[in-house]
Parts: structure tokens; C-alpha cells; sequence
């Protein structure tokens, strides 16, 4: 089985986010980069479905080659191979149409993203890619398993969720519950050095719509406390004042 | 010119935020002077139908294909992008909810719009440039984001518009799509209903709990304060990570961010990562007993208290409250 795993380089949950050139851009400085915890996910899962030569997975990311130490992070994971598609992440659609054109030559039985990145929030790519590739995908998994040539896959649904049987090829967004993300040992940090990175150019696409800026939400606070012996205060602040019941 | 929402069903009933997606759809096409459509996919209740028209759409186009009464995200986001062709919609709208979050990105491709995803405010429109807020970095900010496409399509976030009543008549069309076998290779096997209390997403006030409770053994009360409330459950990450409640309950930047009215946190100290996914409620409650807990600094109503005291009197005061 060759698995393709779509990682995201995204600010460390703990960053402050911050935003430069007029509220334009994100603030980069002093801030440490990870792998998309969703995304990290969808290596560990693909990682315990290629376990005992089961199967090959190779990471693919869209970015600069500042990223190149998350990427061999996820060769630590372990992941035989990665690629970089060396560009910008512009947008969602740019981003699905780099991976989307190296799957083309690939073909991978299964491709997984995070659920979401939790930089943008976007759940795009994984429903672009398989748009371009013309094959299912199942947005928000929660539980993965493969069976000769079906997936199936728990997806989450309000309130519950959906037993769902797809075959392969399928494009799958995964979440909690897929898997628990794993931690490199020495071994995979020292053989993810020699493992091979490969650099594509990319290619152009056409920008449908663009972030024009940012704004940090309104500060809250002012906290009115309300003393634990007498609660109903605060009933009556939520009915009249706040008025939320 | 023309809008399509799409309104999403569950069980041969609408969802809540499919109702919003109609409202808001409906607040374009005032603005615009374009009509808008309302599209059902699946079997859905007549009056269900009908009482679309109590939102001031007065057009729905019923797709009721026995081999649609399943969701399967690839064929209905063809059936979804036929219907907007076949009326010529040029602004497409739908819920960002966990069936949302799939179909977007596949209607979007297949009318090449641009899509805003995760809208939380209805578009500035510029002439063919419409601007739409979302919320960013799991809600430490906002970006404003510009569509450039003729086409455009917005998966809007529950709950952040509320679904406004303006009564109209209805008139209700069937529509055979062409669904084509390879969209449905997608088989539902089952659907396992995990509560029958309203879902976190949707719910309007959510009752949080984190380690403070000490085990999953205490969360008896925190389930009789939501019931009294008609609200969610929800936890922060240590709780679920420790297997005291289920993963689909984890609030926070790596799990569900949510927008209620009133978000009642109680035992959570307010991690900068559990605060990225409930920033945006409304209106936020803190119980905590460390009166340092970085929780009070985002919190509108606090109390300082242990948890085991204070929520069996809220309790007592809730119910007293709905009894009157």
C-alpha cells in the first residue's frame, strides 16, 4: 500500500499570534514551527498501517526549505520518503493543486490530511485534492482501518457518528481517535538524515481569493465575580444583564 | 444570478445551523436583489419542507433519490453543483459543519468559486469583490478574506447568526439529479447515535468541565446542570486525553471550537489552547477555585470556588430559575 501523508507547518500551539506590515502577514518572528497536530495524527495512523512492510508512506509539504526541519521531523515519525513542493502555501487551492498534480504521477492508495490545519482553519485541502483527483473523501475521520482495498472509516456527525465503508483511493481527513501521534526515537532521528527529501517546483495556479488582513479579537475580560455563596447573583446577571437564558 | 443554500438534514429533519445558512442566504439576497433557492437532499419530512418559507425563502428544491437518502459527500457535492448550475446560482451557501467541511471544498472546485470557509459575518460587497470575516489560528484572530470569483460559495459557522423568522409561502420543486455510480462508492454502514441531548456545535450554551472534577465519576452533576440549561457537555483536552470523556467533547485548538451564547467553564484553569476554541462564545462563566486561574482573564462572570460546592448550587438556582 503507498500512503501519501499532507503535512502542514504550522505556528506551535502556545505561539502568540501576532501580525506585521499593517496587519497583513503573520508574525513569524520567535515563533517555533511544528507539524499540524491533525496532521501528525495522520502519520501516526499511517505509520501503524505500513508497519511490518506493509506498506510505503511518503510526506509531501508545500513550503520553503524553512521547513525542511519539520519534514525530517516526520521522517523521524517515519516516513520512507518526503517531498517539498517549494513555493509559498499561498491558499487552500493552491496547495491541494501541488499535491493533487505530484499524486497524478504516484499513484498513492491512500492520501490522509489533518482534519484542519490550526493556522488557517481551513479544511479545504483534503476536498480540493480529491476533487482533482475525481475520488471520495471523508472529511472528519475518527477512526481508520483498511482492508484489502476498503477504508473503513468512523466519521464524526453532530451528535454521533457514521460507520463508513470507501475503497481505495480515498482521501481522509483525520482527527482525534485515528491514532495517537508518536514521538521519534534516536533511531529515527539519526536514519531520517539520509532519507530522501525531494524538491519539486511548482506549479502555477490562479489565486481565486486572497486574505487581505488580520485582526486580533477584541480583549475580554473585566471579570464581575460573583461569591460562591450567593450563585443566584449569577443567574440573575445571565438572565438580565447578559441576557443568555 | 441567483442563491443556493444547501440545508442539511439529520434523520428527515434540518439542522439548526442549516436553518442559519438559510437565514443568511437570505440576508444576501436581500442585499443583492437576488432570489434565493433552497436546496434538501435526502428524505426529509414534508412540513420540514415546508416550514423552510418561515425563513423567507419561498423556493426549495426537493432532491429525494433513494440512492441519496445516505450522505455520500462526493455525490452530493455534484448534486449540489448541478442544482446551482441548473438555476445559474452564482453565490452558493451551506453550513461549515462536519458534513460542510466536506462538500465545500469539492462544490467550490467543481464551479471553480472562490470559497470562504468558516464565515463568521455576512459579506461586504464591493461589486464583484465580496469581503468576509473568519476566524484564524483557531481563534486568536480574525482574517478578512476577498473573493474575486463571478462564482462564490461561503460555508458558514454554526451558530454565529442566528436564524431569523420572516414567513413567506413555499413552493416546492423536485429535481432528479445525474448521479453518476463512481460519485457513489461511498457506502454509510451504520450511524451510531452517541447522545441524544443537542450537539456541541450546535448547542447554544455549552457546560465545560476539566481536571478540576478530579474523575469521570463526578461528571453526574455536570450533566444535571446542562440538562437544566438544555446545553452541551463539553471538556477541556487533559479529560479527554485521560479518557474521562469522549474525544467529540474536547473543546480547544486542537479539538472543537465552538461559539454558544453562554460557555460555563468549570475546573479548567484556561490553557492558551482550550481558550483558541471557545473565544468566541459570547458570553463566558469561570468556576474555578484558584482565583490566578489565567481563566478569569477572558472569562465575563466568574466565581471563585471549589467545583464540588459551587455547581450543586447553581444547580439548586437554575432550577429555581426555570420553575418561575
Amino acid at each position: 500500500m503507498k500512503i501519501l501523508v499532507c503535512l502542514s507547518n504550522v505556528p506551535d500551539t502556545t505561539s502568540k499570534i501576532t501580525f506585521t506590515d499593517n496587519n497583513t502577514a503573520f508574525n513569524t518572528a520567535g515563533v517555533q514551527y511544528i507539524i499540524n497536530p491533525y496532521d501528525e495524527i495522520a502519520l501516526a495512523r499511517a505509520v501503524e498501517l505500513a508497519g511490518n512492510g506493509q506498506g510505503t508512506i511518503t510526506v509531501i509539504h508545500v513550503g520553503e526549505a524553512t521547513a525542511d526541519p519539520t519534514i525530517r521531523k516526520a521522517l523521524a515519525i517515519g516516513a520512507d520518503q518526503a517531498v517539498r513542493i517549494d513555493a509559498s502555501p499561498r491558499d487552500a487551492w493552491f496547495v491541494a493543486h501541488q499535491i493533487a498534480s505530484y499524486a497524478k504521477t504516484q499513484n498513492f492508495d491512500l492520501i490522509l490530511t489533518g482534519r484542519e490545519s490550526i493556522d488557517y482553519n481551513g479544511s479545504l485541502v483534503q476536498g480540493y485534492i480529491a476533487e482533482l483527483l475525481g475520488i471520495p473523501s471523508i472529511s472528519i475521520a475518527k477512526k481508520l482501518d483498511i482492508n484489502d482495498s476498503q477504508a473503513t472509516v468512523e466519521r464524526e456527525i453532530e451528535g454521533g457518528k457514521e460507520v463508513i465503508q470507501v475503497p481505495l483511493p480515498v482521501v481522509i481527513g483525520t482527527a482525534e481517535g485515528v491514532a495517537e501521534p508518536k514521538i521519534p526515537n534516536m533511531r529515527g532521528i539519526m536514519s531520517a538524515r539520509t532519507k530522501p527529501l525531494e524538491v519539486i517546483q511548482a506549479m502555477d495556479v490562479p489565486a481565486l481569493s486572497h486574505i487581505t488582513h488580520f485582526d486580533t479579537p477584541p480583549p475580554r475580560g473585566n471579570v464581575k465575580l460573583v461569591d460562591k455563596d450567593h450563585v443566584t447573583q449569577l443567574v440573575e446577571l445571565l438572565h438580565s444583564e447578559a441576557k443568555v437564558i | 444570478m441567483a442563491i443556493l443554500v444547501y440545508i442539511e438534514n439529520i434523520a428527515g429533519a434540518f439542522k439548526k445551523s442549516g436553518y442559519e445558512a438559510v437565514s443568511y442566504a437570505k440576508a444576501i439576497g436581500d442585499a443583492t436583489g437576488q432570489p434565493v433557492t433552497a436546496l434538501s437532499i435526502g428524505k426529509v419530512d414534508t412540513g420540514c419542507l415546508e416550514g423552510i418559507g418561515r425563513y423567507g425563502v419561498s423556493k426549495v428544491i426537493e432532491v429525494n433519490t433513494e440512492q441519496l437518502h445516505q450522505f455520500v459527500n462526493q455525490a452530493y457535492a455534484a448534486v449540489i453543483a448541478e442544482v446551482a448550475n441548473s438555476i445559474q446560482a452564482t453565490t452558493i451557501v451551506l453550513s461549515n459543519s462536519f458534513s460542510g467541511k466536506g462538500l465545500a471544498p469539492r462544490i467550490a472546485a467543481k464551479l471553480d468559486a472562490a470559497l470562504a470557509d468558516g464565515a463568521i459575518t455576512l459579506p461586504i460587497i464591493k461589486g464583484d469583490v465580496w469581503e468576509i470575516k473568519k476566524s484564524a489560528f483557531s481563534g486568536k484572530a480574525i482574517a478578512t478574506q476577498e473573493l474575486t470569483t463571478p462564482i462564490k460559495a461561503i460555508a458558514l459557522t454554526p451558530n454565529t447568526i442566528e436564524a431569523v423568522e420572516a414567513q413567506t409561502t413555499i413552493e416546492i420543486k423536485a429535481f432528479q439529479p445525474q448521479v453518476s455510480a463512481t460519485d457513489l462508492s461511498t457506502v454509510v454502514k451504520d450511524i451510531v447515535q452517541t447522545t441524544d441531548k443537542i450537539p456541541l456545535p450546535e448547542a447554544n450554551i455549552v457546560v465545560s468541565a476539566g481536571r478540576g472534577l478530579k474523575g469521570p465519576e463526578n461528571w453526574k452533576m455536570i450533566e444535571e446542570l446542562a440538562d437544566i440549561l438544555g446545553a452541551a457537555t463539553a471538556c477541556s483536552k487533559p479529560v479527554s486525553d485521560a479518557g474521562w470523556r469522549p474525544h467529540e467533547e474536547h473543546v480547544g485548538q486542537t479539538g472543537l471550537a465552538v461559539s454558544p451564547n453562554l460557555y460555563i467553564a468549570i475546573g479548567i484553569s484556561g490553557a492558551i489552547q482550550h481558550l483558541a476554541g471557545i473565544s468566541s462564545s459570547k458570553t463566558i462563566v469561570v468556576i474555578n477555585s484558584d482565583p490566578e486561574a489565567p481563566f478569569f482573564k477572558v472569562a465575563d462572570y466568574g466565581i471563585v470556588g471549589d467545583a464540588f460546592d459551587v455547581v450543586p448550587k447553581l444547580i439548586d438556582a437554575f432550577k429555581v430559575y426555570k420553575n418561575h
